[in-house]
């Protein structure tokens, strides 16, 4: 059964209780949006969760395992904690910027949800425009940002207020070109199209297994660390770096404003997962997925899988690598990523003109891929190594040579 | 709806009900653009004024182009403006006046614009009202087509245009 038969059958049902045709479809959406917004809202619970055990894991603890069953509900627990907390107003603050942030930040990133196809079917709507859609959206983000590292009257929050401008609306431009690969090959920016051809048939079996990842590794991993930077999580976590900026453009809020920019972030990450997924990973397909009764269901299980796979990567990430600096953070993504992609681009575009078969063709952009990888490894390897030389360099005691000895190999006794 | 003084109001169907605050929602952001004592809010109903476009762009079910509204408007110009107004301090603790003693010229110059715009709007024969109209996605293609076909002088200009701006700021912001 289809969600789209299910929501048509309520509205039927309700202009036949005598509703006027908009009313219906009003209150249908209504019902609709108000399911997907509360499950966004609860599934933040299930990822701080998630998040807490993976990086305790990392660190050689054991994380939260008080409240609820393996520590569940701890996140409920803090959730109270901050709704009863004082709401401090700074002083001289930007009333209208300061209060209306997180608001904006939460509603941007829950507007995102509506075009995620989570089963065969099951999707709040399958706009026509949908990837544009998700990268248009992303700009509230970075307002809220702005108007919160504004409004707060601190430097430290002005200051993070700068680099979110400056990271998210530079990942933003590998992260379009990444989306704009799979366009290219597939024709169309609906999410629902896009998953449709990830299906690969045998013998009239829909084996599900036609990821555009294969075809494409490397615009999966320019994506994936594009979406990383969008999300703020850690190698690129300048945002929040408390050792130099305290908490961020978030520093003078707390309470539940505080709580919002948390959830806005946690969601945010999930769902740039699912565009992932959606994207590269198959969405919901999987072995079985086309089969009568349960095959929707089977592909709301392989969606939730690869969506929390690839959340706890994240995670993983966060836990293991160190921050990079703000320069190497504009480096890498102007002038590794996006000359990357736009050579990707004009090479894919030229392998689909070419007279081929289309198998030929997949084969062909998937070396394309595979070569933009090596040179992604090649230049930040290099680039790395002269880091690092640098680096010694900068710390040679070059003024105090006649006062310390330096051996042969380069050590300081 | 019949009022006591013998006054026809129409009653909007429901689109038109959302048009209609879609429309006020714009006009008013619009008017806080000009008559906002602090830069910085200019800056963000200036935000609302394009978000409050891209809605009218739905009406007209041209999602690209309001998702492209979106995109372009909210994601970099307004950023971009706000950025410059964080970036010029006094202007932003400094509660400037938005009259100078040009306000009364500059109204009237506004008021015959309008007239204007309104003139060429009624004289316009406009096609939209129950023509058949290329939907979805076809809309895309078309507009793609079009862009490299009758419009590629124009789009190849923009282009270089782009160019020349993103080559002058790096000319602007390099270290000599």
């Amino acid at each position: 059964m289809q969600v789209t038969q299910w929501s048509e059958a309520l509205s039927s049902w309700l202009m036949g209780l005598g509703l006027p045709g908009w009313a219906a479809i009003f209150l249908v959406y209504a019902v609709g949006s108000f399911i997907l917004i509360n499950y966004g809202m609860l599934s933040v619970l299930l990822l701080i969760w998630i998040t807490r055990k993976a990086i305790s894991r990392i660190q050689d603890r054991i994380g939260p395992n008080r409240v609820g069953k393996y520590g569940l509900l701890q996140t409920v627990a803090d959730a109270a904690k901050l709704l009863s907390k004082e709401d401090i107003t700074p002083y001289e603050a930007d009333k209208i910027a300061y209060n209306l942030s997180p608001v904006l930040s939460v509603f941007g990133v829950l507007m995102l949800l509506a075009v995620i196809p989570f089963a065969p079917g099951l999707t709040g709507v399958d706009l026509n425009v949908a990837a544009l859609y998700v990268v248009a959206l992303g700009s509230i983000g970075i307002m809220a940002a702005l108007m919160a590292g504004w409004g707060s009257n601190n430097k430290y929050a002005l200051l993070a207020g700068f680099r979110v401008v400056a990271q998210l609306l530079s990942y933003e431009i590998p992260l379009v070109l990444a989306i704009l690969t799979v366009v290219l090959l597939t024709g169309s920016m609906r999410f629902g199209q896009i998953v449709e051809l990830q299906s690969l048939h045998i013998a009239g079996f829909n084996l599900g297994l036609g990821w555009l990842g294969i075809v494409m590794p490397g615009a999966l991993i320019v994506f994936f660390v594009s979406s990383l930077a969008e999300a703020e999580l850690t190698p690129f976590d300048l945002l929040e770096a408390e050792s130099e900026l305290i908490a961020g453009f978030h520093i003078e809020y707390s309470g539940m404003k505080f709580a919002m920019f948390f959830l806005a972030q946690f969601l945010n990450a999930w769902i740039l997962a699912a565009v992932a997924v959606t994207l590269f990973l198959g969405g919901w397909q999987g072995p079985g997925v086309g089969l009568p009764v349960i095959g929707p269901l089977l592909g709301l299980g392989y969606f939730m899988i690869k969506v929390y796979g690839i959340y706890v990567l994240q995670q993983w990430i966060r836990g293991t690598f160190p921050r990079i600096r703000i320069d190497q953070m504009m480096y890498f993504a102007w002038k590794v990523l996006v000359p990357l992609m736009i050579g990707l681009i004009v090479a894919q575009a030229i392998i689909q003109k070419l007279p081929t078969p289309v198998a030929v063709q997949y084969v062909l952009i998937f070396i394309a891929n595979v070569g933009v990888m090596a040179v992604v490894a090649y230049v930040l390897q290099k680039y790395f190594r002269e880091e690092q030389m640098r680096t010694k360099r900068s710390f040679e005691p070059t003024s105090l040579i006649g006062s310390m000895q330096v051996s042969e190999k380069g050590t300081m006794y | 709806m019949q009022l006591p003084l013998g006054i026809e109001v129409p009653i909007p169907t429901f689109e038109q009900f959302v048009f209609i605050q879609v429309a006020l929602l714009t006009a008013v952001a619009g008017l806080a653009v000009v008559i906002s004592r602090n830069l910085f809010h200019s800056a963000l109903a200036l935000t609302l004024t394009f978000f409050g476009v891209a809605g009218v762009y739905v009406f007209l079910e041209a999602e690209f182009l309001a998702v492209s509204q979106v995109l372009v408007y909210v994601g970099a110009i307004a950023m971009l403006i706000a950025f410059a107004i964080m970036l010029t301090r006094s202007m932003m603790y400094g509660r400037t006046s938005p009259l100078n003693n040009q306000w009364g010229k500059s109204s009237l110059f506004a008021f015959l614009f309008f007239v204007a715009l309104l003139a060429f709007a009624r004289a316009t024969p406009w096609p939209a009202a129950g023509e058949e109209v290329v939907a979805d996605e076809a809309l895309i293609g078309a507009l793609g087509r079009e862009f490299v076909t009758n419009y590629v002088i124009a789009f190849e200009v923009l282009g270089l245009l782009l160019l020349v701006a993103l080559v002058g700021a790096v000319l602007l912001a390099r270290d000599r």
